[in-house]
């Protein structure tokens, strides 16, 4: 048996070739899904880390760990690192890459080499902002507002925003790799509502890399030129507007949102599917809420915008646009329930983070109406209310997808199995940790905390040790999987076949761990997706 | 006409031709509409600039060359006839003529650089080059500094775009000489020009912006 | 991808009428048509635009996909500009602001 495993495993994408330059030069989508979850592992606690420091500054109420100055830069790169170098890439650029081909029955996406380059152009632009932190770090905050960033700042902004952008552009491949995968490489029979709702969360998702990413690249350039040059273009003084900064930064940024949280989506959708053995209630009502989402999303930006300046009749037009996006959200999530309702729900740990995410997602969003109503944004736009809710939808959302999906599909991915009991309790303390941490951060914001403060009237201590406590647990929790998952590789059950018995090209064609070019002889399908036992009626098998 | 023994194999991710084509196509496709995204992004500081002070763009566009850019544009355009050319050059499995009209294109893009260089070159001159050397005439509008340097951020990322046009056109004139297309596969010529017409495109539009805004001088 | 291959006669047609318009544009910049000089402009450069667009980039020959692609990246810049404009339309002049 011990044979056969190793001959399986030399057969699989994983053996074969060994060596650095067959990883660092691979063409193939499954090594360069490793390598970014290598990269971005790295990414997650170095922003991690950032949270720590900035955690234990305001255990007490006055500023007594950082300087401002100081603190000001730990929440920069805490917000930089953490939203460009992993949460945007983390679903699609991992699961994304590693999953796609397998799922639509390609042998590999369609730019294999552009592919690789992606890799390089985000582990390049980690690798400048990681530059810009040892320097002496970047304090503008990661929305690099002007005119501080462009005029007067005198950290290593242009470092980082040459980070930012290398990275963008790595990501706009990405989107243009997975476009022409999803329209052209789809195995015979593999029509549009064929396929699992993951494919369609990442098609949404490029659409919103290729439309969105651009418009972040030339506003970074346009800041380093005015920081190099003084050209006036965000400056008052020479007739520049520093809203129009604003503008162009948040018509990517909130578009960028839904970068992270669509693919996340995808994920549920398989997850809840798989472990209530139950087709996903609503399908085409999901497939085209993540179209909806990705054309909704970049009519609303301007809610990050309403105490700038920006004109009231904007702000209440990007308010009820705002509202709208919500819909197919919600959609979503009750969809999701309607699939559990009289499913077969079993709770291992990927069903854990999945139904953690769609209670936590559910508050982030529903919090997020708050802040969509002009009225009330007034009074909470910058305090820990934000805070709060964007943590709610990127770590109770993203993370915990992200988490789901990297233990759902790891056995696929190496042929070894977690140990479930030490991820229950990973994933038990990092929601416990998690809502700790942010819950009381609602409070804070609505009784008037800021945020990107170091230091904070006395009476909000109590609920700051509370968010310091919750953010150690948080922190353990992820620590945890740190070992045991990599623990797995070495010392996991070694797997084969299709353990949790999921439906899908990937788990019921593919092998585990896949062989190099994925599969042995094109795939045709004729079922409906998520075909689990006596779940379609024959018309619908027919028509589907 | 023989099928080109020289002619590069499809891919092995891919199981036809067509389909190799038509990925290249559509993802082509996508990477401009992420171009038109790019440049769309100076085109609303532009408009957002424009809007607020109309008076610093008349004076500023009334100071370029209306000669030299309606010159430029006949060149750019006539290279996107030269590019097209190449194409259909390529369809009809002509390697030589593909690379014969994609160096026209070339000495054609050529051609526009130089009257950019020629362009810049005088600005310098006039000092209108905000950051770098910014002195106006006197009773300029205050705001020049910002159509000046809209004006050279724009032609600036389009000569940019341009440069790597002819890196990209040196690749595939020399693949077409060594006979690497066929008719049933020369999608990167195809790919080639699209990129380049993009490129006319932006020119397009650059133009009369910049150019054309008070051309009789008020 | 077509394999439609256009006679070179469609393609210097187009040339000279990307020549003529060119030429127009120019022309029309010495005449001061008031607030019409944008639109004027604009409407040339537009046609221009999809001349090359529909012969040069044979989009007129592409399958409907394509032409959604073509159509996807103008469509998502209006949006920018439009929403965009809501917001400098509607702001209180700001003193030493628009001249």
């Amino acid at each position: 048996m011990t044979t056969t495993m190793e001959k399986r495993r030399a057969e699989s994408y994983l053996g074969g070739e060994y060596g650095i330059k067959s990883w660092f030069l691979t063409q193939d989508h499954k090594r360069i899904g490793i390598l970014y979850l290598l990269g971005l592992t790295f990414f997650f606690f170095l922003g991690g880390l950032f949270a720590v420091l900035i955690r234990l500054e305001l255990l007490t109420p006055a500023g007594d760990l950082f300087q401002a100055e100081t603190y000001n830069k730990l929440f920069t790169l805490h917000g930089i690192f953490m939203i460009f170098f992993f949460l945007l890439p983390a679903v699609p650029a991992v699961l994304g890459n590693f999953l796609l081909p397998l799922m639509i029955g390609a042998k590999d996406v369609a730019f294999p080499k552009l592919n690789l380059l992606s890799w390089y152009l985000v582990m390049a632009g980690g690798l400048f902002a990681f530059w810009a932190m040892v320097a002496g770090g970047v304090d503008t905050g990661w929305t690099f507002y002007t005119p501080y960033s462009s005029t007067y700042a005198n950290t290593h902004v242009i470092a980082a925003a040459l980070g930012i952008f290398i990275a963008g552009f790595g990501s706009i491949l990405t989107g243009v790799n997975f476009i022409a995968t999803i329209h052209k490489m789809r195995a015979p029979g593999l029509t549009w509502f064929r396929l699992p709702l993951f494919v369609w969360a990442q098609y949404a998702t490029s659409l919103i890399m290729v439309l969105g990413t651009p418009v972040i690249a030339i506003t970074i350039l346009l800041v380093a030129i005015e920081r190099l040059f003084g050209v006036g273009i965000f400056d008052p003084g020479k007739g520049g507007d520093p809203i129009l900064f604003q503008h162009l930064f948040w018509f990517y940024s909130h578009p960028a949102v839904y970068i992270m949280i669509l693919p996340a989506m995808g994920v549920i959708s398989e997850l809840v599917s798989c472990f209530s053995r139950k087709r996903v209630f609503g399908y085409k009502f999901i497939a085209f809420s993540s179209l909806a989402i990705a054309v909704l999303g970049f009519l609303v930006w301007g809610h990050h915008m309403f105490v700038s300046g920006q004109s009231l009749y904007a702000g209440m037009i990007f308010s009820l646009l705002s509202f709208l996006v919500a819909i197919p959200s919600a959609i979503k999530v009750f969809n999701w329930t309607a699939t559990l309702y009289r499913g077969s729900v079993s709770l291992a740990t990927p069903m854990l983070y999945a139904l953690g995410f769609i209670g936590l997602f559910t508050i982030g969003g529903l919090t997020g109406i708050f802040l969509a109503t002009l009225a009330i944004d007034i009074h909470v736009h910058d305090s820990y209310f934000v805070v709060a809710h964007f943590h709610y939808v990127m770590v109770g959302g993203v993370v915990m997808a992200f988490l789901g999906g990297l233990h759902f599909w790891w056995p696929k991915m190496f042929g070894r199995m977690y140990p479930e009991w030490a991820a229950k309790v990973s994933a038990v303390v990092i929601f416990v940790g998690f809502n700790l941490t942010f819950l009381p951060q609602f409070i804070l914001g609505y009784l008037g905390m800021p945020r990107r403060y170091h230091a904070y009237p006395e009476e909000f201590q109590v609920l700051n040790v509370l968010s310091t406590a919750g953010a150690s647990i948080l922190g353990l929790g992820f620590l945890l999987s740190l070992v045991y998952m990599p623990w797995s590789l070495i010392y996991g059950r070694k797997v084969r076949g299709n353990p949790w018995g999921a439906k899908g090209l990937e788990w019921e064609v593919v092998d585990t761990p896949p062989s190099p070019h994925n599969f042995h002889e094109t795939p045709s399908v004729e079922e409906p997706p998520y075909n689990y036992e006596g779940e379609y009626t024959a018309a619908e098998v027919a028509h589907a | 006409m023989p099928e080109a023994t020289t002619a590069a194999p499809i891919a092995h991710h891919f199981s036809s031709a067509e389909q190799q084509n038509e990925t290249a196509a559509i993802g082509m496709w996508a990477f401009l509409v992420q171009e038109v995204m790019f440049f769309g992004g100076l085109f609303t500081v532009y408009l957002v600039y424009r809007n607020l002070h109309p008076h610093a763009f008349l004076e500023g566009s009334g100071h370029l060359p209306v000669g030299l850019g309606t010159l430029n544009t006949v060149v750019l355009i006539g290279s996107s006839l030269t590019m097209a050319l190449a194409v259909r050059c390529a369809q009809l499995g002509r390697g030589k003529g593909t690379a014969g009209y994609i160096l026209a294109t070339m000495a054609l893009a050529g051609v526009f650089l130089a009257v950019k260089t020629i362009e810049y070159g005088s600005k310098w001159d006039d000092a209108l080059i905000p950051g770098v050397r910014w002195d106006p005439w006197p009773g300029a509008d205050p705001h020049l500094n910002l159509f000046y340097a809209l004006y050279f951020i724009m032609t600036g990322m389009h000569a940019i775009h341009m440069l790597v046009g002819l890196v990209l056109m040196v690749f595939v004139a020399l693949r077409s000489l060594r006979g690497r297309y066929s008719p049933q596969n020369h999608i990167g010529v195809e790919i080639l020009g699209l990129y380049w017409h993009f490129v006319d495109l932006v020119w397009i539009f650059l133009f009369p912006l910049l150019y054309l805004l008070n051309a009789g001088g008020h | 991808m077509s394999d439609h291959v256009l006679p070179i006669r469609s393609y210097l047609n187009v040339f000279f009428a990307l020549m003529l318009l060119t030429a127009l544009t120019t022309a029309a910049a010495f005449v001061d048509f008031g607030s019409f000089n944008d639109v004027i402009a604009m409407a040339i450069a537009g046609t221009k635009a999809g001349l090359v667009i529909a012969i040069f980039m044979h989009v007129k020959y592409q399958s409907p996909l394509i032409r959604i692609f073509a159509v996807a990246g103008f469509a998502w810049l209006l949006i920018f500009f439009v929403l965009i404009l809501t917001d400098y339309q509607a702001r209180l002049p700001v003193p030493g602001w628009g001249s």
